[in-house]
């Protein structure tokens, strides 16, 4: 540990939100070094083959899979940019300092302010036998099946109809395998209608008000139990019915990944709207910890949009508290907040809105 | 029951047609995996060659023998930890394949070699 390397701002994850903070920093003028634990910028981009909607500042109606090398072109010709892909940070200190890992040593990094755009991870569901192999997250069904060209299996059942379970179900059937049924405890589906109808067009049916019960199988997942649940979510005795399938996708919500914000001593709060612990924040992404600031779905579970657009308020708002400004920075941050709240204000937008709400420092300004 | 076994169909799990995404054949290469010799693609993570050559068990929890399989892709859940080229515990969801590698299913908690 004898390496130290000085920054303006460090940006740890290079999601949608972590590219849009590092652009932000870069233009307003800080020394800006963004760090990933991947060898390529994205995160979960990579694997979205569906189009955007929204914005066309958020890039509506491009895919995500293109997104990233459109932010990547103008980081790597940034001349206040510095990349290390490969690299995960493994630890922030009270002195400041953040510790990163290539593989092969640890480097010491001392940034005047810190970017936390970790992202999320996959939350599990309880059942009988959900170890078995056949058992993948959705995240995982995307990587294998739209990175790397290799399907999951033959027949899948999708547990989940939020807007992760629809898509990627639709993606199962572009890459020819069979989706047997997707299902949602809750009496109603989670995601947007628009991708549910694409579904129901394929004839693949969605069944509300139903959960897994088991997985059956000796080494690899040959089938499932569904059975329908009641208000208080438990299974109806006598409402079992077996499914075949060799493979049961996971899309039951995600989690914000948030262990450098705890080590930060950031103050946390418990808010269910927006995945679980999430620092609390203020109009800025700042959190509690005055040199660190949240980004995208590690400040709470959004969509790539949205984290485009936290990744940029935080970018500038970071920048400018080191006295760092782009032109037209105000005009920007004030376009920004505006996109961000019409992104918020669709029905789906109701529960992140009283998430957001629920995370935010009363007043929207740190004291 | 009866219509899946458990097994996957080699022939079947790469994809060639995509309506949106070309797969483009990258560099094929070898490697074996308890001694048996698979074929891949240069640089797609251990598990995907694995997985596309019909191997859906990864490993046996240290304790209680459950079988483990392919389940986050992003190196966060410890699901797939096998030995690579005699190194224990290699999260085979995000380690590239490269030509030559032995991958080998992992004993127990694993064992790091001695020089």
């Amino acid at each position: 540990m004898n390496l130290l390397k000085e920054v303006d701002i460090a940006v740890i994850g290079a999601g949608p939100a972590g590219l849009a903070a590092a652009l932000a920093c870069a233009e307003a003028g800080a020394s800006t070094l963004l760090i990933d634990a991947n060898d390529v910028p994205g995160g979960q981009l990579v694997k979205q083959t569906h189009k955007f909607f929204g914005s066309e500042r958020q890039h509506a109606g491009t895919r995500g899979i293109q997104i990233p090398e459109l932010f990547a072109k103008k980081l790597v010709e940034h001349p206040n940019v510095e990349t290390m892909w490969d690299t995960t940070a493994s630890g922030y200190y009270d002195s400041g300092e953040l510790v990163v890992e290539d593989g092969k040593r640890f480097i010491k990094i001392l940034p005047k302010r810190l970017i936390v755009s970790t992202g999320a991870s996959e939350r599990f569901v309880l059942f009988e036998n959900n170890d078995l192999p056949g058992v993948y997250g959705a995240g995982a069904v995307q990587t294998l099946m739209n990175v790397y060209g290799v399907v999951p299996g033959d027949r899948v059942l999708m547990v989940g109809s939020g807007n992760i379970g629809l898509i990627v179900s639709y993606q199962l059937i572009q890459a020819g395998v069979d989706v047997a049924a997707v299902i949602e405890a809750a009496p109603c589906i989670g995601g947007y209608l628009v991708h549910a109808a694409k579904l129901r067009r394929a004839g693949v049916p969605i069944l509300t008000s139903h959960t897994i019960v088991a997985a059956h199988g000796e080494e690899c997942v040959t089938g499932a139990t569904i059975a329908k649940v009641d208000e208080k979510w438990q299974a109806i005795p006598g409402t079992e019915c077996e499914i075949e399938c060799d493979v049961i996708c996971l899309a039951v919500g995600l989690m914000p990944l948030v262990d450098i914000l705890w080590q930060a001593g950031c103050e946390m709060k418990y808010v269910p709207e927006l995945g679980g612990h999430v620092p609390v924040r203020d109009d800025n992404m700042r959190t509690s910890n005055p040199n660190v600031y949240v980004a995208g779905d590690s400040g709470g579970v959004e969509e790539a949009s949205s984290a485009m657009i936290t990744g940029e308020i935080a970018g500038i708002s970071a920048a400018e508290s080191l006295g760092l400004k782009a032109p037209e920075a105000d005009a920007r941050l004030a376009q920004l907040k505006a996109d961000l709240a019409a992104i918020r204000s669709g029905p789906a937008g109701e529960k992140i809105c009283a998430g957001v709400c629920r995370a935010t420092v009363c007043g929207g300004v740190w004291e | 029951m009866g219509r899946f076994t458990g097994g996957l169909r080699p022939s079947k799990v790469r994809l060639k047609d995509h309506p949106i995404l070309d797969f483009s054949a990258g560099q094929e290469v070898a490697f074996t995996f308890d001694g048996k010799k698979l074929k891949g693609i240069d640089g797609e993570p251990i598990a995907a060659a694995l997985h596309a050559n019909g191997v859906r068990v990864l490993r046996h929890s240290p304790v209680s023998g459950r079988a483990r399989g392919f389940f986050c892709a992003i190196g966060n859940c410890s699901s797939c930890l096998m030995t690579v080229d005699g190194v224990p515990n290699v999260r085979v969801c995000t380690e590239p394949l490269r030509e030559g590698m032995v991958v080998e299913t992992q004993k127990g908690h694993g064992q790091l070699p001695i020089d």
